[in-house]
């Protein structure tokens, strides 16, 4: 499998249309992110935020519009690609989740090695090998043959990063990666993404944790009601945004 | 009135209600095996809501559940002739109870396949893992162990409702006693006799299958 080209965008939307049923989520949305870039996206609750994540890795699927992964199509004249294709964008375009969804059944190792080994990726030594380290990397080397169900939220969603980096994505997109976790767990996980972000990773990241997207972030987006309101650095939308909704939507973060 | 039991005529009959009993589990047996493979790929496809085939084994799991067993069979065995297809009571009786069986096990497979949240699927496929990949390596595993409560129980009514084959001339255990019963009378003991026999049966089953869930539970799926 070649890794796919360098390119000047990591992920790019055009023009995305999405539909659920007549409720439409997202208006003509354009949106690009360059590799190396990390990007937060914020806005209220149903103004489509995971919806747009979502579709940058076909999970859904949006009715119009194009969306590249490096150059590569995925979503082409709002046709998603042949299903073939799609798994082998998706091995590069890893997702980690506000509830965790690790793998119930299998141990904290096996969580990190089953989609190389099912992939064909690694073999088992190498996969092991690199599932170690990058469990090691998140904190976690003392909990390799623990099962999900032992582990602190905190803990889960450090197995489900290093899960995903296993398959070593070249974009990794995250939805409310810390919002099911307890206060006092939120910080180990922030750490990792930050340690993430240092390394060059590509990240778009769905967060209500402002305080990390003005360390971390190159560039936050403001979602509103299916649409981009603004942009820009986190000093500029923080400090003196443009839209009333996102100055009314900023106040009720910080209130909270 | 006195009640005076008599199971002289059970314990000479011995031999055949042990014959009868070794048809029973044959045929248990054969059909468990069938529905077991058959119910689960119906189960699997009829998880995959939204295709044509879907619909199809939808259907047939409402005609099968919807109707008596021994209307199924006698179907089966005294019906189809009158088409030209003759099958042996024994196949008959095999045919029937899987195809019954199969629409058991099939929505025992589908509700244990759709009750793993949805979350395991998409993280699954946003790894890069196909939908079969995904099924064998996460969802079914699973949903193995949810549906091993469910076909025990399967099980046992499968044991049970073999019974009924006994009426479409099957030298079951149920056949073997009524014989007895034809030329001793003694129709009390006979059942009570062959009512051991079923609990036993079904108990052995019981049995089996919790050592199985056991075995799957320590190995710690779920
Ligand atoms: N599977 C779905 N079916 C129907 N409507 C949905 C579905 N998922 C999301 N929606 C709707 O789409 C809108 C955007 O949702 P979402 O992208 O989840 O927003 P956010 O992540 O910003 O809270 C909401 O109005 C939500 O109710
Ligand atoms: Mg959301």
């Amino acid at each position: 499998m070649s890794k796919i080209e360098p390119h000047n965008s990591a992920l790019s939307l055009s023009g995305i249309q999405k539909y659920y049923d007549d409720h439409h989520v997202l208006k003509s949305v354009d949106f690009s992110v360059k590799p190396g870039e990390v990007v937060v996206l914020i806005g209220p609750s149903g103004s489509g935020k995971s919806t747009l994540l979502r579709c940058c890795n076909g999970l859904e699927i949006a009715q119009e519009g194009d969306i590249t992964i490096f150059g590569q199509p995925l979503v082409a004249g709002g046709k998603l690609i042949e299903d073939r294709e799609l798994n082998r964008l998706r091995e590069d375009v890893g997702m980690v989740f506000q509830s965790f969804n690790l793998f119930p059944h299998l141990s904290v190792l096996e969580n990190v090695c089953v989609a190389p080994l099912t992939l064909k990726k690694a073999t088992r030594p190498k996969a092991e090998k690199l599932a170690k380290e990058l469990l090691a990397k998140v904190g976690l080397s003392d909990k390799i043959d623990a099962m999900p169900g032992n582990l602190s939220g905190g803990q889960k969603q450090r197995v489900a990063i290093a899960r995903a980096l296993a398959m070593t994505p070249s974009v990794l997109l995250f939805d409310e990666p810390t919002s099911a976790l307890d206060p006092e767990l939120v910080g180990e996980v922030l750490q990792v993404m930050k340690m993430l972000a240092k390394d060059g990773m590509t990240m778009i990241i769905v967060t209500h944790e402002m305080n990390f997207a003005r360390d971390v972030a190159d560039r936050v987006v403001m979602m509103d009601n299916g649409t981009i309101l603004e942009e820009g650095t986190p000093e500029q939308i923080f400090k003196s945004p443009t839209h009333a909704r996102t100055q009314e939507f900023l106040q009720t973060v910080f209130a909270a | 009135m006195s009640l005076e039991l008599d199971f002289t005529p059970v314990i000479e009959g011995l031999p055949t209600l042990l014959d009868g009993t070794m048809i029973t589990i044959a045929v248990t047996a054969c059909s468990l095996a069938i529905s077991l493979v058959v119910g689960s790929i119906i189960g699997v496809i009829r998880s995959n809501r939204g295709t044509l085939l879907c619909y199809i084994f939808d259907g047939y799991v409402a005609v099968i559940r919807g109707t008596p067993l021994l209307v199924q069979l006698f179907i089966w065995y005294y019906g189809l002739p009158r088409v030209g297809i003759m099958l042996p009571a024994f196949l008959c009786g095999v045919v029937g109870l899987s195809l019954y069986s199969s629409s058991y096990v099939s929505e025992i497979v589908r509700g244990a396949i759709q009750s793993i949240d949805k979350g395991q699927m998409e993280a699954s496929r946003s790894l890069g893992m196909s939908k079969q990949q995904a099924m064998r390596k996460i969802i079914m595993p699973q949903a193995f162990v949810r549906m091993l409560p469910p076909l025990g129980n399967e099980t046992i009514a499968l044991i049970k409702n073999s019974a009924l084959i006994s009426l479409i001339t099957i030298h079951d255990v149920m056949h073997a006693g009524a014989n007895i019963i034809s030329t001793s009378y003694r129709d009390l003991e006979t059942y009570i006799f062959i009512a051991c026999i079923y609990f036993v049966l079904t108990n052995t089953a019981t049995f089996i299958l919790r050592k199985i869930e056991k075995h799957k539970l320590k190995a710690g799926a779920i």
